[in-house]
């Protein structure tokens, strides 16, 4: 199943450091995306764009990780070749991790 | 209890005007805050004063004035903005003006100083900036200006000398809702608990429409209805620093505990340190409740301390940016854009370009994911047409063109049938991020009066 199923996503951007939500629908499912998708797993999905480390915060009373990832928007926004300089979709991809939950 | 209902007019400098005129007459408001400032603009404003010291200010300063000064004479809502950028002392006197080729009188619009630390720049020449971990010295003869990111301290101030229009530089964006709250409910600037309340308050509204429906849609996932018509929020918050946030019924889009968490979240890093000038606002034990359709309560926000560093961006000329794009359509389109892509880096091998950094991607393909995202999500990566992009930085103009040119040669040297060659080269302004101690800001407020 896709991570979209069952969360929704913003991504932000400050300099070179961007920064993405997974927040889930219903809040039973809190505990299982946070076991499952951690912040390891999230850098190695991103591994092609983000250079840096990824650490995850955790905001329990409103169900949401926020991921945020070092030295990922090619030298930050001013500056980046990028097409999407701000990483504004890289929300999108997240989704889109096909992720397994156990029951 | 007593609450002060404030509304968002704008969530960056171009924003539309439409949604702030329909608050302005429906909203009930006490004041509306206009956040038009992104990182980099007060740089780009420097330069515009430079060339004429009577400029400096938003762009759109007086498009928006226009609708929003009739507005203000007939009503008691105060307006906060940063449009001042790098000279909020002209953009007030321009207001001044504007209101009175308009015979409107009675008002107060203050100018809040302070910001600009460009003079003292030889003294942070050893601080790191933070983007590069590298000192600011290296890059010192490129610097074209500096600005903290001010609190809330000039706004009060203002507003307690009854100004009806505070117009400021380069202030950080939750503090334009800060200001106001500190100064209605008289908290004190120890109060972290409220800071970080109020703190709260302005993180939702600085964006506008993206808490009401904006960057959210997603057909099948998330619906948003009339997001054409998209409204801006409006926050309605009592003296214990309770958040009760929605829109105008008649406007469109959706004000839900979804587009309130994703908004929570947005542009933050660790939530229990959400770093302003005011505060160090803690998000992190923050609550969200429908209280009815439209209507979303926040609550548990706080705040711990003040760091007692502002965060003042450096702009500095960073030398061009050349885009250049063709693009290739029909079966083969994706082997004939590699061949281009070949063919530009032999090219560029084989001339005397000089390039600081380059990037090639093909849009429809892996422009946005780079390869391995890209292929999990379309596995056979046959797109029906492709457009090849060649981005470069360069220090000097002659090569950013040069790219430009040999893009453009591939029409008639290159591969079968590429079309659509468009060339844009920029003149980048980055900015460079360092800490410097409180006690170098001296925050100053100009009035004049209509």
């Amino acid at each position: 199943m896709k991570l979209k199923e069952i969360a929704h996503s913003r991504t932000g951007d400050k300099g070179n450091i961007s920064n993405v939500s997974v927040i889930v629908y219903e809040m039973g499912d809190y505990e299982k995306v946070k076991n499952t998708v951690t912040a390891d797993r999230v850098k190695e999905y991103f591994q092609e764009i983000v250079k840096g480390d990824v650490k995850r915060y955790e905001l329990p009373k409103i169900g949401a990780l926020n991921f945020v990832m070092e030295n990922a928007l090619g030298g930050g926004v001013t500056r980046s070749l990028a097409i999407d300089r701000h990483g504004k979709s890289l929300s999108s991809a997240l989704m889109d991790m096909e992720i397994d939950l156990p029951d | 209890m007593r609450t002060i209902r404030i509304g968002a007019g704008a969530g960056y400098a171009g924003d539309r005007i439409e949604p702030a005129v329909e608050l302005m007459k429906n909203g009930r408001l006490d004041y509306i805050i206009f956040e038009c400032l992104a990182e980099r603009t007060i740089a780009l404003a420097q330069q515009e004063k430079l060339k004429d010291t009577e400029k400096g200010f938003n762009p759109l300063l007086e498009y928006r004035m226009d609708k929003i000064l009739p507005l203000c004479a007939k009503n008691p809502i105060k307006v906060i903005t940063n449009m001042g950028a790098a000279n909020p002392v002209s953009a007030a006197k321009a207001i001044k003006a504007m209101a009175q080729e308009r015979g409107i009188r009675g008002l107060k619009i203050a100018a809040v100083t302070g910001d600009d630390v460009y003079s003292n720049i030889g003294q942070y020449l050893e601080l790191t900036v933070m983007e590069t971990g590298k000192k600011l010295k290296e890059i010192q003869t490129s610097i074209i200006s500096a600005n903290a990111y001010i609190g809330m301290e000039g706004i009060v101030r203002a507003l307690k000398e009854n100004a009806d229009i505070v117009i400021t530089g380069r202030v950080s964006d939750p503090s334009l809702t800060v200001g106001p709250l500190m100064h209605e409910f008289g908290w004190e600037p120890a109060d972290y608990e409220r800071l970080g309340k109020a703190t709260a308050a302005g993180h939702l509204l600085e964006c506008g429409a993206q808490v009401t429906g904006g960057y959210f849609a997603d057909p099948g996932y998330k619906e948003v209805e009339g997001l054409w018509n998209v409204g801006f929020p409006i926050t309605e918050i009592n003296e214990n620093g309770d958040i009760t946030l929605s829109k105008l019924p008649e406007a469109g889009g959706v004000v839900s505990t979804a587009t309130v968490k994703e908004q929570i979240v947005y542009e933050i890093h660790d939530p229990a340190m959400y770093l302003t000038p005011d505060v160090i606002a803690d998000f992190s034990q923050i609550e969200v409740d429908e209280t009815s359709p439209d209507h979303v309560l926040v609550t548990g926000a706080t705040g711990t301390r003040k760091s007692g560093f502002y965060k003042t961006s450096v702009g500095y000329q960073d030398g061009y940016i050349v885009e250049a794009e063709i693009s290739y359509g029909g079966s083969g389109c994706f082997h004939r854009a590699k061949l281009a892509e070949e063919i530009i880096r032999k090219r560029i091998e084989h001339s005397n370009i000089h390039m600081k950094d380059f990037t090639i991607d093909f849009i429809g393909v892996s422009s946005l994911y780079g390869e391995s995202i890209s292929k999990s999500l379309n596995p056979n990566n046959l797109p029906s047409e492709v457009r090849l992009r060649i981005a470069a930085r360069t220090s000097e103009q002659k090569d950013a063109l040069a790219i430009g040119q040999e893009v453009e040669a591939l029409y008639t040297n290159g591969p079968a049938g590429g079309g659509g060659v468009r060339v844009n080269i920029e003149d980048i302004v980055s900015i460079a991020s360092i800490l410097i101690p409180e006690s170098d800001i001296h925050i100053d407020v100009l009035c004049e009066e209509v």
